[in-house]
């Protein structure tokens, strides 16, 4: 009985109730139903195995589903789904535009690589009895993270942004070490601080207007804009929306969190969940309380800018100093959000664009650099500095490999992170800070130096005789692995496709300028 | 005086968020944060349902009798902000369970000294 219709207005008439029983039309929730109906499935067969291939059915059919809706909302259209046929503002409503598509295309397409290498990898990093136990929380994750993508309903999106982080909590503390533990615990306090302060935020904002619904919230939001419990509500939103994406100085859950989780975990939510996080950032702040409210009415634009600055400088500062090469890309990650909330902060379209391009980028080359990493810990057991000295001699395609993202993280002509530092640059000239494009470079010099830190020891030092023992990472890591780290080169070589899906994500975001 | 009494329930939310707040920052027992976290939580529920009620009001059902109504919705979505709240507060005890297990203790600065012996133990030498 679920129908879903097209249209460029949020609410204007009562959705069409057919007896349709085509599969495609329930698109826009699909991709979230079929991981929420693994996971319990994986509890009740309490098998590994089976859990594995369930895992990846659902990630690649939420793929599958994902990859439809962005080819159906491409052309700039919207896709308005009412669940269980109750008509928005009053049913829960799931609204694609070519934003969420984007993202719903990649948060899946992460999952869908990242399951293929966690077979191996679980299997040297977690319990055997705990496998099932993996897989669900990983499809759970999964769920809610498309969910967060999908959901037109404020309140919706803090039970969604909940499902995902209790599992990736759960996710974390499965990692060998008994510090995972107390990086999840750090995690689970700070992250459920900022998802409060978020549904305090949505709470102040359905007490102003009287409704969740997102676009029906932006359109009574006019009358009410500058009143106080607004301004509160966009103070407890950015607060909240920041612990989650970790902006910088509100990280400090996640060096450890990235640093002891199982790798493949590492992985999957460093590709993933502050990406998420900062869609939600951009969703609030262009959908809801609109450009003019956020940035020209308060001073939100140099707040982003000095903590992307800080972020930026800071945080690759202490990377360069890290013992542990999982830690230093965590902080690097840090820093790389730096540079997409610096995108935000321009508050044009070329920002904008920069910001979205550099989330998209962002994934894929973490995404890569952990997923090798979790070769080096799978062969070695460590991935100290003092462990790896000389790896490149038996592990050369990982270590290759990691180099190659080093680059894009750099942002060397040629890969992904030169494309979105090129449109970070333009955007700073653009909006005539031409100190700001040359603290842009400056800062990927610090980049060179970490990056070098692991190129020094895995290819100028002679092996131990511990590390010459190693053999290179099974093939069903190496090849999730390599894939990423082709669409890191493919897309820094040929960036239309990436280009075109953030500038017209931007134009959906920024309606003016279009 | 009368800006707390026309506002009390506002004020009653600030003051429990705040404790809250303040008990997982100043307390470093791990189970005790956890405490603070869920009073933290628990104001927010007042602040969604407190202003739903209506002083006279009855539960939103049509009768020529009633003509005031309260707003249902925030207690359907506080109920799911419970449940959600009641999950948090079990994981993170059966992490805390765990980080015991592990290192033997639940107080946050002993669970950081096992982890910085060297920097301990030159703390020790010079006491």
């Amino acid at each position: 009985m679920r129908s879903w219709r097209r249209s460029n207005l949020p609410f204007s008439k009562p959705p069409i109730t057919r007896c349709n029983i085509l599969i495609s039309q329930n698109y826009p929730i699909l991709h979230v139903v079929v991981p929420l109906i693994a996971a319990p499935l994986m509890v009740l067969l309490r098998h590994g195995g089976f859990a594995w291939l369930l895992a990846a059915v659902a990630s690649w059919s939420s793929l599958a589903v994902s990859a439809a809706l962005l080819a159906e909302v491409a052309g700039g259209g919207v896709i308005s789904y009412a669940i269980g046929s109750w008509a928005p503002p009053w049913g829960i409503e799931y609204r694609i535009d070519s934003v969420n598509a984007f993202l719903l295309v990649l948060v899946s397409l992460i999952a869908s690589v990242v399951v293929i290498y966690c077979r191996e990898s679980v299997e040297a990093e977690v319990a055997p009895e705990q496998h099932y136990l993996f897989y669900t929380m990983y499809v759970l994750c999964l769920a809610g993270l498309l969910g967060i993508a999908a959901t037109g309903d404020g309140f919706n999106l803090f039970v969604f942004l909940e499902i995902s982080s209790l599992s990736s909590y759960v996710l974390i503390a499965l990692g060998r070490d008994r510090r995972a533990l107390v990086a999840s615990y750090q995690y689970l306090i700070m992250g459920t601080i900022g998802a409060t302060f978020i549904v305090i935020g949505v709470g102040l904002l359905f007490l102003m207007t009287g409704t969740l619904n997102l676009a029906d919230m932006a359109a009574r939001l006019r009358e009410v804009t500058d009143t106080r419990p607004i301004l509160a509500a966009l103070a407890f939103l950015t607060v909240g929306i920041s612990l989650k994406l970790a902006l910088f100085p509100l990280h400090l859950w996640l060096p450890n969190a990235y640093a002891y989780a199982p790798s493949a975990v590492t992985a999957f939510l460093a590709a993933t969940a502050t990406k998420v996080s900062l869609y939600v950032l951009l969703r609030f702040y262009y959908s809801v309380f609109g450009e003019s409210a956020v940035f020209i009415a308060h001073p939100t634009s140099d707040i982003l800018l000095v903590l992307s600055l800080a972020a930026m400088f800071i945080a690759s500062t202490v990377a360069i100093f890290q013992d542990n090469i999982k830690r230093l890309f965590a902080y690097s990650s840090v820093a790389q959000i730096g540079y997409i909330t610096l995108g935000v902060s321009f508050d044009s379209l070329t920002g904008l664009t920069a910001a979205i391009v550099h989330l998209f980028n962002h994934a894929l080359t973490k995404g890569a650099i952990f997923l090798l990493l979790g070769g080096i810990a799978l062969r070695l057991g460590a991935v100290r500095f003092q462990d790896i000295g000389g790896i490149a001699r038996v592990m050369p395609l990982t270590s290759f490999g990691i180099v190659l993202a080093g680059l894009s993280l750099i942002g060397v002509p040629g890969t992904v992170g030169f494309v979105s530092k090129w449109y970070l640059v333009l955007a700073a000239i653009e909006s005539g800070a031409w100190w700001l494009a040359l603290l842009i470079v400056l800062s990927s010099l610090l980049a060179v130096i970490y990056v070098w830190r692991f190129v020094e020891a895995a290819y100028f030092q002679v092996p131990s005789a511990s590390v010459s023992r190693l053999r290179e990472a099974p093939l069903s890591m190496l090849v999730p692995a390599w894939l990423m780290v082709a669409a890191c080169l493919y897309f820094g070589l040929d960036a239309s496709l990436t280009l075109s899906g953030a500038s017209q994500a931007a134009a959906e975001l920024l309606p003016g300028s279009r | 005086m009368t800006a707390i009494a026309n506002h009390f329930s506002y004020w009653a939310t600030l003051f429990i968020a705040i404790a809250g707040l303040y008990i997982v920052i100043a307390r470093g027992n791990l189970v005790k944060k956890l405490v603070g976290l869920a009073i933290f939580q628990t104001s927010v529920y007042l602040l969604y349902i407190a202003p739903g009620k209506l002083i006279g009001g009855t539960a939103p059902i049509i009768a020529d009798k009633f003509a005031v109504y309260s707003n249902p919705l925030p207690h359907v979505l506080i109920l799911t902000a419970i449940v959600v709240g009641v999950a948090t507060l079990a994981l993170g005890l059966a992490i805390v369970v765990r980080i015991k297990e592990a290192y033997g203790t639940i107080e946050e600065d002993e669970i950081l000294a096992q982890e910085q012996p060297a920097l301990q133990q030159t703390a020790d030498n010079k006491m």
